[in-house]
């Protein structure tokens, strides 16, 4: 009778089932993958990963997105939603529920790749009874999910600087983490990507696979912000990596920038610039983070009218727009011929008095649920959908960036390059933009200051931009400000502990190890 | 000329009753009976007396007599009825019953006649506003919609704050049932004979693992030996009001705003209407509730067989319940009263027609302006209800849909069946005086199964072809309880012994269909699970063993320890059982010899005790083991072109262990004037630790972010008073009051492992206004669910408020969320009820009042009254507090200003009814009586919205716009025969 006590879900499976077989290996590591996507196990809503706020906003993407965009020069959100609007104003403290999510998605997908890098050492596949064959498989979705691992460790210390840090020997539910630098983080990604470069599958291999392409362009965004995060540049290595990808990789840029954002960028030409996907489907891959946000919340207005024939949904959400800042990055503003310049203005004003009033800042028309040429996105009210869910993929690693990355590298005067190669890219891509050539690069700060002008228009609502601001010392400096910094109309600077979001509250009361990055918070 | 008068004096069960005062009326003249229950009273003056048999606990006797000189007039044997207001009323406590004067716990018992009267269709309400300390909240107006309970207070955060419920030794699953909304609507409380409350932890820990917030205890009625067959039969008729709707701009008020203020687009959008939609949708009620039972005794089976008919509307169109409930209780005492059985079978039939409720919400703030219909034809498709469209004819997507055709185009019903039956035996064993054993089989089945029909012109499921889909739950529960007890008396000391063993096995089976179109379609396939199988199956099962000691000396000295060990199979194996011991003493000083004869005094009994309860429910089955979730066909992952269902790994505690809460209480029960004021003032604190709380685990520590893990403290301080008169009583009139009063101290000891200065606590009390706004705190130092708001400023001149200013509280210079303070709380300081019976002749009024003084709420409704210039293609209405404030936009600090906060002190009339008892009309032995009741008659508070009672998702002290409760005018008939 006591016995009865012992009660196991049937519907749910258990480790040792699971890792000993293939198929579900392979499922569990599509998982891993999954986090960046989706927001839990139900589609698009109901059995959440993480907690603590509402299920759509805690999507990796929706958050990374934000974190990366709101905050600068490039977006602005109409929503009250919690601690949202500290986003645009760069006010946000350690109880803001947004910081926390961001950072709780990150290290909730670490300890995912922990789980399963824990589960499929040679050891355990030994024990387990796998084949050689079966070995050798599951060997290369462990170098996926190191991959994984170290993305999201990029995006800790990129973010959150000093962070806690646990790898595959770390056992569920076991001590608490120690807090480390994020210059020994730095370290340790750098390690796990070369040895994993080995055992990733080539360049391309399988669409929205990480593979070789993506290791080699993760290290190239890691050495190109060394400074920042370790205080020594490293733009050699930049250079050396984004010429793997460059050289090596078999990529092309995609004939159309739109079609970089259209549903089919996973089978058109735009697939052949894509080196990392986070991949949506309006009918197997559903959220309201990812994609759905990222189509839905810049659609309002006037701009609504068009959602269904134009966007492939049901209906805007009216809360993106565009800051002035942006607008004015391309040369005639919202009117310029640059193709990447997409603006709509009709119903909005330019300038943005009030946050939440959604008629003010531009609306961008980037990301669509339609494809390449017009039909609507599976989910789509005509294809007997509801409108809701997107197929667009989102391009989280592309050439274009890898360029631009090798050109700024070459700037900062890393070797292995040359400036001549550095302008053919920049002009390859302003020639896709229908945007005029430059005959060179100017040399210094001038240079650097092109770069980043040129990453704003190619790679603006991408999730770069607060990086790069960061890395060019632009994010919290007054040298530089845009509408809304420091919370007033006109912008102004802000302390530099902005740089680094604070370890959220709730983590430092878990974990005694933890230390503030910065006492200002 | 003088003679004697002699007799006997006899209890119901026809024993002698020793000590009982016989006077002759009018005169000094009397005696008490001796231990054969016989009187003798002598130099009575002859003539026509009357003989006035009277007994502490027993009703007085009146008995006429003539006295013949130098006889002895013998007279007819007294038999004297049990007063059940009095010291030897049975109670029903864990396992067993009690005398009232030997209880050592806090133990509350209401039973028929102080039951709230008129229209109650949830067992719940008979006890609403009628024990200190017991709260009961009604959430929401909808028929059959659950109540909130709390008892003391409630002892968990995280877990669930629910009381255990056990329905004739059944303890019943309060987990919800799809297509039920309240699991205790499933009991007729025509059926219910008492309901009794434990408290404190000497009576609750018996029960050990479920009852850290309580127990109630509930007991149907039954046939009684010997009893002739009597069949009654009642039946009430109701006409249910709305008692007033939220105020909100009408048609003309609304326009004259939009054209002041609106933007270009919102006046175009305007209509020429003035449509209450509050009106369109609500509507005067009938209720009609029938009940016939039929009780006697067939040889020495005694018998109660009853079934019911509820067939009640709600204010909402297409809102209604039907009930038909059905129970058959046998209570045969066999084997020369060796053997005593105990047979329940209940049974319910619950037709739900649930409507939309989304419309309750909808039609607050729908727009005045627009006519519910319209024959301009972009409205055809829509079934020619008023929509917001774009210009092309499709459905504004964000747009409020009309609440009219929310409920008209809809069709949402449910069939939920529940039965609840066991068998008890109570076997004197015969090898030693005193032993008995009790084994008690019970079940608690359920099915619920719904439909959920939506036409393909509807436009809340447009875009999608409309809905026909269906759901299914069955929930089995099974119990086995045994336990054997031994009474013995040593001379003036009584001996109680009890030892038991419980099993319960909780399953849960939910069925998985396909979303289909209203043309039944599929929309989207049924989920499997892992196992292959579209049907989720859990199982949690209870394992326990209990004892109880009862030792009584002389009446006067009482102790009672019981011991509980449960296992749970929701926790890992070294955690499975937890232990919870108490111990309790109780003095009747009464029996000393300082009060034994003091005629004021008549009850005096002191009582302490501590004791531990336990936690477990936490929602989850499974939560301490490792496991792999499937992923729905709808969260998959794409490789290639490949899309693969994803496993997913879950966070677990494998540590996860009970919450223990320590009771300590002390109480006093009194009794005055022949027990004509009695009561009882309890005081306690109850002491949680290891509290179950879904709260933050360190990052990279688990697979998730938060669970529940055993961290923190929290603390119930109160005060309890009861109090009962029996203000007079006689013949033709009686008049009785019963008050009680609650004050209960919550606070929150502690909530992590690590104390922070930063760390302001966990944010709970979700809002609408948003995605995701909480107004709520769980912080150390303050009671759960404070209030954590912003501090408005306001103009010094105008005395209004200043839009999105707030005090920068930490004085950092700028405006964030560290700038929240904690500011009051949801928990009322005090709650009060007070009721009265009274009968003239066959004349009777019973009224209930109830009444909650300092508990403050948030009013969700006002709060979202802002207007701005927007660019938005629809209308929305809001409430004349956008004359007061005329705010523009709900940024976070004006949606959680401390503005919107409100006292919520009320007192309610809960109940009144009057009725008239006609007797016996047809026949001898018939009795007929009529009564008029009139509930929630009417309430007094300063709180501008509805209803202060506000319960949003569980959350007290929220109000967003809810179902409003009625105002109930009922006609009873009760015919017995």
């Amino acid at each position: 009778c006591i016995g009865d006590l012992d009660q196991t879900p049937e519907f749910d499976a258990v480790p040792d089932v699971v890792y000993r077989d293939p198929a579900q290996v392979k499922q569990v590591l599509a998982r891993l993958y999954a986090t960046l996507a989706v927001s839990g196990q139900q589609g698009p809503a109901g059995q959440p990963d993480i907690t603590g706020i509402d299920e759509g906003f805690s999507n990796y993407l929706r958050q990374y997105w934000m974190a990366q965009e709101l905050p600068t020069d490039e977006a602005i959100i109409a929503w009250n939603d919690g601690n949202l609007p500290d986003y645009n104003k760069l006010t946000w403290n350690a109880n803001n529920n947004f910081v926390r999510a961001m950072y709780d998605r990150i290290f909730y997908q670490i300890a995912l790749c922990n789980e399963f890098i824990r589960q499929t050492t040679d050891a355990r596949m030994t024990e387990r009874g796998l084949s050689d064959a079966d070995k050798a498989t599951i060997r290369v979705y462990r170098a996926e999910a190191r991959f994984l691992r170290a993305l999201s460790y990029w995006h800790a210390i990129d973010m959150f600087g000093n962070v806690p840090f646990a790898d595959e020997t770390a056992a569920v539910g076991g001590d608490l983490p120690q807090q480390r630098s994020r210059a020994e983080v730095f370290t340790f990604i750098e390690t796990e990507l070369k040895a994993i470069e080995g055992d990733l599958m080539a360049p391309r291999a399988e669409y929205a696979r990480a593979d070789k392409g993506a290791c080699w362009t993760l290290l190239t965004k890691l050495y190109l912000n060394a400074q920042v995060y370790t205080g020594t540049p490293r733009y050699n290595e930049a250079v050396f990596y984004a010429n793997e990808v460059l050289t090596k990789g078999g990529y092309s840029l995609s004939p159309a920038y739109r079609n970089l954002f259209r549903t089919d960028n996973n089978r058109s030409a735009a697939r052949n610039e894509i080196i990392f996907p986070v991949t949506s489907d309006g009918r197997n891959t559903k959220t309201y983070g990812g994609m759905t946000f990222l189509v839905h919340a810049p659609v309002g207005g006037a701009l609504d009218v068009f959602a269904a024939d134009s966007f492939g949904i049901a209906g805007g959400w009216g809360g993106i727009r565009a800051k002035s800042t942006l607008v004015d990055k391309f040369d005639g503003g919202a009117n310029s011929s640059d193709r990447r310049a997409m603006f709509f203005t009709t119903g909005q004003s330019r300038d943005i008095t009030d946050i939440f009033t959604f008629s003010q800042g531009y609306l961008m028309t980037k990301y669509r649920n339609i494809s390449s040429t017009g039909v609507q996105g599976s989910d789509a009210k005509v294809n007997g959908g509801e409108g809701n869910f997107i197929d667009t993929d989102f391009p989280m690693f592309r050439l274009a960036d890898v360029e631009l990355m090798y050109v700024e590298a070459v700037l900062r005067g890393g070797t292995g390059g040359t400036t001549g190669q550095a302008l053919n890219y920049l002009n390859d891509i302003r020639r896709r933009a229908g945007a005029t050539q430059l005959a060179a690069l100017p040399a210094g700060a001038q240079g650097l200051q092109t770069v980043l002008d040129e990453r704003a228009r190619e790679l603006y609502w991408e999730g770069h931009r607060r990086t790069d601001l960061i890395r060019f010392g632009l994010f919290t400096s007054g040298t530089y400000v845009w509408p809304f910094k420091g919370g007033a109309t006109a912008g102004q600077g802000v302390a530099a502990r902005f740089n680094l979001f604070p370890i959220p509250t709730t983590d430092l009361v878990a974990n005694p190890n933890l230390q503030q990055n910065d006492p200002g918070y | 000329q003088t003679g004697a008068v002699s007799g006997r004096v006899l209890d119901e069960k026809q024993q002698p009753l020793p000590g009982v005062t016989v006077i002759i009326e009018g005169t000094q003249l009397g005696s008490s009976t001796n231990a054969e229950g016989q009187y003798l009273i002598q130099n009575v003056p002859a003539g026509p007396r009357t003989v006035v048999a009277s007994f502490v606990g027993f009703s007085t006797q009146r008995i006429p007599v003539t006295v013949t000189a130098g006889q002895t007039a013998s007279v007819t044997n007294i038999a004297l009825g049990e007063n059940t207001t009095l010291l030897n009323e049975a109670v029903v406590v864990g396992y067993g019953t009690t005398r009232r004067q030997d209880l050592t716990g806090s133990v509350e018992q209401i039973s028929e006649k102080q039951f709230v009267k008129g229209q109650v269709t949830n067992p719940e309400q008979l006890v609403q506003g009628k024990v200190a300390g017991v709260q009961i909240t009604t959430t929401s107006g909808q028929p059959g919609a659950a109540s909130q309970i709390r008892i003391r207070g409630g002892s968990s955060l995280s877990a669930s704050n629910d009381p255990l419920i056990v329905i004739d030794g059944v303890p019943v699953d309060n987990g919800t049932l799809r297509g039920a909304s309240n699991p205790l609507t499933l009991i007729n409380p025509n059926d219910i004979e008492s309901i009794t409350v434990l408290k404190d932890a000497s009576a609750t820990a018996i029960y050990g693992s479920r009852a850290s917030n309580g127990v109630l205890l509930i007991t149907t009625k039954r046939g009684v030996a010997g009893e002739k067959l009597r069949v009654n039969v009642t039946s009430q008729h109701s006409i249910a009001t709305p008692v007033k709707y939220v105020d909100v701009l009408d048609g003309d008020e609304y326009r004259a705003l939009v054209n002041a203020r609106g933007s270009a687009l919102s006046k175009s959008l305007l209509g020429t209407a003035n449509t209450n939609w509050q009106k369109e949708i609500f509507r005067t009620a009938y209720t009609n509730d029938n009940t016939a039972s039929v009780t006697g005794s067939m040889g020495k089976v005694p018998y109660r067989v009853s079934g019911g008919y509820l067939g009640q509307q709600g204010l909402l169109i297409n809102n209604d319940l039907k009930r038909f409930t059905g129970s058959v209780g046998l209570t045969p005492v066999l084997l020369d009263g060796k053997l005593r059985v105990d047979m329940n079978v209940k049974g319910s039939w619950i037709d739900n027609n649930f409507s939309d409720q989304g419309a309750v919400g909808g039609a607050v703030f729908f727009d005045p302006t627009q006519s519910v219909r319209s024959s301009e034809a972009q409205f055809a498709p829509y079934g020619g209800y008023f929509q917001f469209l774009q210009p092309n004819g499709e459905l504004v997507a964000l747009a409020p849909r009309n609440p009219v055709g929310l409920v008209n185009q809809r069709r949402d019903r449910s069939t939920v069946k529940r039965s609840i039956g066991n068998i008890q035996l109570d076997y004197q064993l015969p090898f030693l005086k005193g032993l008995s054993a009790n084994v008690n089989a019970g079940y608690d089945i359920q099915r619920g199964r719904g439909t959920t029909f939506v036409p393909t012109d509807a436009a809340a499921d447009f875009n999608r072809g409309g809905r026909n889909n269906n759901y299914g739950q069955d929930r089995d529960n099974l119990l086995l309880e045994t336990f054997g007890k031994y009474n013995r008396e040593f001379g003036a000391t009584r001996l109680e012994l009890l030892a038991g063993y419980s099993w319960q096995q909780f399953k849960n089976t939910e069925y998985n269909y396909p979303e289909f179109r209203a043309n039944r379609t599929v929309f989207q396939r049924a989920v499997a699970a892992y196992n292959g199988d579209s049907t989720i199956r859990q199982q949690y099962n209870l394992l326990s063993f209990y004892g109880r000691a009862n030792l009584n000396f002389s009446g006067k000295y009482l102790f009672t320890a019981t011991f509980r060990a449960d296992g749970s199979s929701r926790f890992p194996t070294d955690n499975k059982f937890g232990y919870f011991p108490s111990a309790a003493f109780a003095w009747r000083l009464k029996d000393e010899g300082f009060l034994k004869d003091n005629s004021t005094v008549s009850d005096l009994k002191l009582r302490v005790g501590v004791g531990q309860t336990g936690q477990q429910d936490i929602g989850g089955f499974y939560d301490y083991l490792p496991r792999y979730q499937l992923s729905t066909t709808t969260a998959q992952y794409q490789f290639g072109d490949q899309f693969l269902r994803t496993l997913r790994s879950s966070g677990y505690n494998g540590q996860l262990k009970w919450e223990t809460t320590t009771t300590y209480n002390a109480g006093l029960d009194f009794g005055f004037f022949g027990g004509r004021f009695y009561g009882s003032v309890d005081v306690y604190q109850r002491d949680t630790k290891d509290l179950l709380s879904f709260t933050q685990v360190a990052a990279l520590v688990n697979l998730t972010n938060e669970l529940n893990l055993n961290v923190g403290k929290l603390q119930n301080r109160g005060l309890e008073i009861q109090a009962n008169v029996d203000a007079v009583q006689s013949e033709r009139f009686n008049l009785s009051v019963n008050a009680n009063a609650a004050f209960n101290r919550n606070e929150i000891k502690n909530l992590t492992s690590v104390s922070n200065a930063n760390s302001v606590g966990n944010l709970v009390g979700g809002i609408s206004g948003g995605v995701g706004n909480t107004v709520q705190i769980n912080s150390v130092g303050f009671p759960a669910q404070s209030f954590y708001v912003y501090q408005q400023v306001y103009d010094q001149q105008t005395g209004r408020p200043l839009q999105g200013v707030v005090v920068d509280r930490n004085g950092d210079g700028v405006i964030n969320g560290s700038d929240r303070y904690q500011y009051k709380s949801p928990r009322p300081q005090a709650s009060l009820g007070f009721g009265s019976n009274m009968n003239y002749g066959k004349a009777s009024l019973a009224f209930t009042f109830r009444s909650q003084l300092g508990n403050y709420v948030y009013n969700n409704v006002r709060s979202g009254a802002n207007f701005s210039s927007n660019s938005l293609n629809y209308l929305y209405n809001v409430t004349p507090e956008i004359n007061a404030s005329g705010f523009t936009a709900g940024t976070d600090q004006v949606l959680l200003s401390d503005y919107f906060l409100e006292n919520g002190s009320f007192l309610r009339l809960e109940n009144v009814t009057l009725g008239y008892n006609f007797g016996s009309l047809a026949g001898e032995n018939t009795n007929f009586g009529v009564s008029f009741a009139v509930q929630n008659a009417f309430l007094i508070t300063n709180y501008s919205g509805l209803d202060p009672e506000a319960v949003r998702d569980g959350n007290l002290g929220i109000d967003n716009v809810v179902y409003p409760r009625a105002r109930t005018f009922t006609l009873g008939l009760n015919l017995g025969f």
